[in-house]
C-alpha cells in the first residue's frame, strides 16, 4: 500500500513539480494515439459499414479477418511495420522507423480492425427496415449510409473509445517501432517499462497513474459526446 | 432533402478539416526548437545493450553528443545479440555492445569496420545471503557455477542472447556443465526483471554491477562472488560496415565512435553513477585501463581477492 500511495504522490510531483519531460511524454502519447485513432476511424468506419451493408463474394472471409484483426497482438503489428520501414525494407527510403510517424502507423494498424469490427456490429444491429425506408424516401446510397451511421452513433462512439483504449495502452508496437528514444518516441507505456527495468518502481507507478488518468479523461470526454448524441436525453 | 444535402456537405468539410489536421500533426516539424542547432537534422542509430539504457548512461551522453556534433543520437536498447543482428542487417550505424566472442565473429565476418574498447565494469554473482550452495567461498567463477549445479540450487538465466547471457554460457562451458533441470530457469527478460525473479525465488543469477547497484535497495540480494577476471564486462563500440545495407550513415557512426573515446566523454563515463549509487558504474577504458591487464592473466582458477 505504501508503494501505491507513494506512486500517487510521485505522480503529482511529476506532473506539477515543473518537470517538462513528463508533460512532453504525455503530449506525445496523446498525439500519437489520437492521430492513430483518427486514422483508424477514417479507415474502419467505411470498411465496417461496407461489410455490414454490402453483400459481395469473399465477404465472410473479410468479416473473419476483421474479427481476427481485433485481437491483433501489438507486437505483431510492430514487427510488420518494422519489416516495412526498415532501411532495407520496401519503404526504408522514407526513414520513418524510430519516429512518432512509425508509431502512429503501427497503432492505426491495431485500432482499425477494432473500429471496423465494432462499426460492422453496430450497423448490422440496426433494423433492416430502416434502411429500406430511407431508400423508399428517395435517399441516395451514400445518404442512406450516412443516416444509418447517424442512427448507430452511440455504439460508434463506443468503437472509437475501444480503439483509443487499445492503442494508448499498448507497449509492444510503440517499443518496437519507436525505440523508446528520450524526447522523441518515449510515450507513457514505454517510459513505464523503462522505469521498471531501472528499478524505479515508484516512478513507474506514477507514470501508470498518469496513463490511467489520461485514458479516463479522454474516455469521459467521448462519453459526454455520446450522451449529447443520445436522442433519449436531448 | 435539402437538409440532408447540407448535412453531408458540412460533414465532408469537417472530415477534410480533420484529415488535414491529422496530416499536419503527423508530419515531422522541422525548424522547431532543437533542429535549429543542426540544420541538416542528421541522426545516428545506435543499437546497444539494455544496461547502457537501464543505467541511464545514454540519457547523459545523448545531449552531450548533440551539443558537440549536432547529430541526434537515436539509441535502440536491445540485448547485445539483437544489437549485433541489427548491425549485420544494416539497420544501425554504430553499436555499443558487450559480448566479446559474438563481436569477434561479427568483425571476422566483415560486418564491422572498426571496433574499439570504450569502458569496462564487471559482472557479479548474486544470491540470497543464506547461500545454500556455498558460492561465497568459491575460489573462482567456474567453481561457483560448479557448486550451484552440484547443489542443484535455483539459478535464473537471462536466456536472451544478451551479453550477460553469453558470459553465463561461457562460465558453464568452462565448468564443463550443461545447465538443465528443475534448478535452471530461463527468464527471457532483461537484467532488472531477472534480478527481481531471482530475489522472489531465493535463487542465484549473474548480473552486471550497474544494474545490480541500481536495484540493490529493493532486492535483498547479496554479491556472493566478484573480482574474478572472467567476470570482466568489456564494452566495445563497433562501426557498422556500410556494405551491410542501404543508407548506413558511416560518417555519423564514426563521429559517435570518436565522441565516446575522447578524454572529455571518458571523464563523464567515469563519473557517471557516483551521485546516485555512491560509486561509478563504469570505468572508462579508451586508452587501456589497469583492470584490463587482469584479463591477460590466466582466467580460470585465479583466486578472488576482494569481497
Amino acid at each position: 500500500m505504501n508503494d501505491l500511495t507513494g506512486g500517487l504522490a510521485e505522480a503529482g510531483r511529476l506532473l506539477f513539480g515543473g518537470n517538462p519531460e513528463v508533460w512532453e511524454i504525455v503530449r506525445l502519447s496523446l498525439r500519437v494515439s489520437l492521430i492513430a485513432t483518427t486514422i483508424a476511424l477514417f479507415l474502419g468506419l467505411p470498411a465496417g459499414a461496407t461489410l455490414a451493408l454490402v453483400r459481395f463474394p469473399g465477404r465472410s472471409m473479410a468479416v473473419g479477418a476483421v474479427y481476427a484483426g481485433m485481437g491483433l497482438p501489438p507486437i505483431v503489428a510492430g514487427l510488420l511495420v518494422s519489416l516495412l520501414l526498415w532501411r532495407n525494407g520496401p519503404f526504408g527510403a522514407a526513414g520513418l522507423l524510430y519516429t512518432p510517424a512509425a508509431m502512429i502507423l503501427a497503432q492505426a494498424l491495431i485500432a482499425t480492425p477494432v473500429v471496423a469490427g465494432l462499426t460492422m456490429a453496430a450497423v448490422s444491429a440496426l433494423d433492416p427496415r430502416y434502411r429500406l425506408q430511407l431508400l423508399a424516401l428517395g435517399a441516395g446510397r451514400l445518404q442512406a449510409v450516412w443516416w444509418l451511421l447517424r442512427e448507430a452513433r452511440l455504439p460508434l462512439i463506443a468503437a472509437v473509445i475501444a480503439g483509443f483504449g487499445a492503442v494508448i495502452s499498448e507497449v509492444g508496437a510503440a517499443m518496437m517501432v519507436g525505440g523508446n528514444i528520450k524526447g522523441e518516441t518515449r510515450v507513457l507505456t514505454t517510459a513505464t517499462v523503462l522505469e521498471v527495468s531501472r528499478g524505479h518502481f515508484e516512478t513507474a507507478l506514477a507514470l501508470s497513474f498518469v496513463l490511467l488518468g489520461l485514458t479516463y479523461l479522454v474516455t469521459i470526454a467521448l462519453t459526454l459526446l455520446q450522451r449529447r448524441a443520445d436522442p433519449a436525453r436531448s | 432533402m435539402r437538409g440532408i444535402a447540407f448535412g453531408r456537405t458540412r460533414t465532408w468539410l469537417l472530415a477534410v478539416a480533420l484529415f488535414a489536421w491529422v496530416l499536419l500533426l503527423a508530419c515531422p516539424r522541422p525548424a522547431l526548437g532543437q533542429d535549429a542547432t543542426h540544420p541538416a537534422g542528421e541522426e545516428v542509430i545506435l543499437a546497444t545493450t539494455t544496461s547502457t539504457a537501464d543505467t541511464g548512461l545514454l540519457d547523459v551522453l545523448a545531449p552531450l553528443f548533440l551539443e558537440k556534433t549536432g547529430i541526434t543520437l537515436k539509441p535502440i536498447a536491445v540485448g547485445s545479440g539483437a544489437a549485433l543482428e541489427l548491425g549485420e542487417r544494416g539497420e544501425a550505424d554504430v553499436l555499443l555492445v558487450h559480448s566479446p566472442e559474438a563481436e569477434e565473429e561479427f568483425m571476422a565476418a566483415g560486418y564491422g569496420i572498426e571496433r574499439r574498447t570504450v569502458m569496462v565494469n564487471d559482472f557479479v554473482l548474486v544470491g540470497h545471503a543464506v547461500d545454500p550452495a556455498g558460492v561465497a567461498g568459491a575460489s573462482s567463477a567456474t567453481e561457483a557455477m560448479t557448486r550451484i549445479a552440484t547443489a542443484g540450487a535455483a539459478f535464473i538465466s537471462r536466456g536472451d542472447d544478451s551479453g550477460t547471457h553469453a558470459l553465463e554460457q561461457r562460465l558453464w562451458k568452462a565448468a564443463g556443465i550443461t545447465p538443465q533441470g528443475d534448478w535452471y530457469t530461463e527468464s527471457g527478460t532483461g537484467m532488472g526483471d531477472t534480478l527481481n525473479i531471482t530475489a522472489e525465488r531465493g535463487a542465484y543469477t549473474i548480473s552486471d554491477r550497474g544494474t545490480y547497484l541500481a536495484l540493490r535497495d529493493r532486492l535483498g540480494l547479496e554479491v556472493l562472488l566478484e573480482g574474478d577476471p572472467a567476470l570482466l564486462n568489456i564494452y566495445h563500440v563497433i562501426l557498422v560496415n556500410p556494405d551491410n545495407g542501404r543508407d548506413i550513415d558511416t560518417a555519423a557512426g564514426l563521429a559517435f565512435l570518436e565522441f565516446l573515446l575522447v578524454p572529455e566523454t571518458q571523464a563523464v563515463i567515469g563519473g557517471f553513477g557516483v551521485e546516485e549509487f555512491g560509486e561509478p558504474l563504469f570505468t572508462p577504458c579508451a586508452d587501456g585501463c589497469s583492470v584490463l591487464d587482469l584479463e591477460a592473466t590466466p582466467a580460470a582458477g585465479t583466486p578472488v581477492s576482494s569481497s
